[in-house]
């Protein structure tokens, strides 16, 4: 019991400290200078939506008239093998350069920062240097990685203090999902003998996705941020379950890319059309993961900021067309969020199946394989 | 295009924080997890399991219990009857010894009383006997003191004899 207190109190005394944070470094800064612009600028959805959807320099929490809140975060980028770090508010939500660096409006770089230099016919060019900034992405996958590790070590701790006892709290809610992923995920697609050596990747990978589809659903700070839906995340992930895949292939899984059995000869020998179709198979399943994730979540972004933008679009209208479209909007929203629930949940099952079936295959016996063609 | 060209930068993040929760969570959370969970499951299935093997001798004990108690009922029973025989067997012997011994005391009783009648017959004949003779010598003496009397006596008889 005073454990337990003890962990409540401390976890209460983060999010205490979490939210300082936030409201000190929170920048509030009013645009005046652009207020002419920005009133003549029409609402563009489309432009709304990706705005939304891709990764910034500063998470925007809120505009109040010309008022934008946001939390400033770091910059830090590698120009030139020098490290620069500075904090994101000296952009002034974009508006302004800083030590020759700003944020491209257009272009090939629109919305990344880049360095501003003149060449030779005294153009103004960008280039783009190695930015490794927390950009609003990185501080969300931040959060996200927090998240899990804190609820999984301290139902762990729960586990170590409770031992044989039935679960409890936070422990029954996450131990059938633990079972699930173990059982029917890792048990049934590798195999009784080896699925403990992928077990901790799997749930892993499972968690991850799930959180971070969630935090995603969550229209403010610290969620809203399309982490899963971004595609050099699932890029990662795609690629965690590549490296592993190709490690753990045995004599069997190669024999079979090289040589697949049961194919006739002449598709092998002379123009190897089988070999190469298995080659290119082995990079596709990555490729499927990595793509199966990113435009799932990210279309359920696209779709709730869309009927989102329908308000807006109506409303520029005509504002009474505004509020009633908004009723429409609001219900459709909510049963989008619904389904986006279960979206959360079943794409990182399957991204998570996938990846137990692709180490099933690598690791699969010989004679099993024959069975599949 | 922006939001399909992968970001270097996020994806140094990500795998960086990604490779450390991995790590960690690996460490310090699945596998005391797992471990507790399939020491858990273990303990269930054995204690299940010896449920169902106590529950297979409760029933074995409660047949071979059954088997005790009608051995007990069955030994029981033949004692009851053997003693009720012997108990029969006890009587009807003393009920025998006793009407012989009865006999017996009454045969002897009445040798005894028989004896004892001879003998006090005997007796009292024997005392007659002395007795009548002391009276007869007593009457003789007496009257044979008297011979005045006994003249007198005899010549009455001998008045009274007919000599015919």
């Amino acid at each position: 019991m005073y454990l337990s207190s003890k962990i409540k109190n401390l976890s209460t005394k983060i999010w205490a400290l979490a939210i300082i944070i936030v409201l000190f470094f929170t920048n509030v800064s009013n645009s005046n200078a652009s207020e002419e612009k920005h009133e003549k600028e029409k609402f563009n959805a489309g432009e709304m939506i990706i705005e939304h959807i891709a990764d910034a320099y500063e998470w925007h929490i809120m505009t109040i008239g010309e008022t934008h809140v946001s939390i400033p975060l770091l910059v830090i980028l590698i120009d030139e093998g020098k490290l620069v770090t500075f904090c994101s508010s000296k952009f002034h939500h974009g508006l302004e350069s800083y030590e020759g660096f700003k944020i491209s409006h257009e272009g090939k770089y629109k919305g990344k920062i880049v360095k501003l230099s003149t060449n030779e016919k005294g153009e103004e060019i960008e280039s783009r240097p190695i930015d490794l900034s927390i950009t609003k992405l990185v501080l969300s996958l931040f959060i996200g990685v927090f998240l899990i590790g804190w609820l999984f070590i301290s139902i762990s701790r729960s586990y170590r203090k409770r031992g044989m006892a039935a679960p409890k709290g936070m422990q029954s809610l996450l131990e059938p999902i633990i079972i699930f992923v173990r059982d029917d995920i890792a048990k049934s697609s590798i195999g009784e003998k080896k699925y403990q050596k992928y077990l901790p990747y799997l749930l892993t990978i499972f968690f991850f996705i799930f959180l971070n589809n969630l935090l995603g659903l969550v229209p403010f700070f610290p969620g809203g941020a399309n982490l899963t839906g971004n595609i050099a995340v699932t890029l990662t992930l795609a690629v965690f379950t590549f490296v592993i895949t190709t490690l753990s292939g045995n004599r069997a899984y190669w024999t079979h890319i090289v040589n697949a059995p049961g194919v006739p000869w002449w598709l092998k020998i002379p123009v190897p059309l089988m070999p190469i179709v298995e080659l290119v198979g082995v990079f596709t399943k990555p490729f499927v993961l990595m793509v199966r994730l990113f435009a799932n979540i990210t279309a359920g972004h696209i779709i709730a900021l869309g009927f989102i933008s329908l308000i807006f679009i109506f409303g520029e209208m005509q504002p009474a067309l505004g509020y009633g479209v908004s009723v429409v909007s609001v219900i459709f929203y909510v049963f989008m969020g619904l389904l986006e629930l279960l979206v959360a949940f079943i794409q990182a099952y399957v991204f998570t199946l996938l990846s137990a079936l692709y180490f099933g295959m690598a690791i699969e016996e010989h004679h099993h394989a024959e069975e599949h063609h | 295009m922006g939001i399909v060209t992968p970001d270097l930068g996020l994806i140094f993040w990500m795998t960086l924080s990604f490779g450390i929760l991995l790590f960690i969570l690996t460490k310090f959370a699945w596998i005391p997890i797992l471990a507790t969970l399939h020491e858990r499951e273990k303990t269930i299935e054995d204690s299940l399991h010896e449920a169902d093997k106590a529950r297979e001798e409760m029933k074995l004990l409660q047949a071979h219990n059954e088997d005790l108690l009608r051995q007990a009922k069955e030994e029981r029973d033949s004692i009851l009857k053997d003693a009720r025989n012997i108990r029969d067997n006890i009587i009807e012997e003393s009920k025998t010894k006793a009407n012989q011994e009865y006999n017996r005391i009454v045969e002897a009783a009445k040798e005894s009383i028989h004896y004892e009648k001879m003998a006090a017959i005997t007796e009292l004949k024997n005392q007659i006997a002395t007795l009548s003779i002391d009276i007869a010598e007593k009457i003789l003496k007496e009257t044979l003191a008297n011979k005045d009397a006994q003249k007198q006596h005899i010549d009455k008889m001998m008045d009274n004899i007919n000599f015919n």
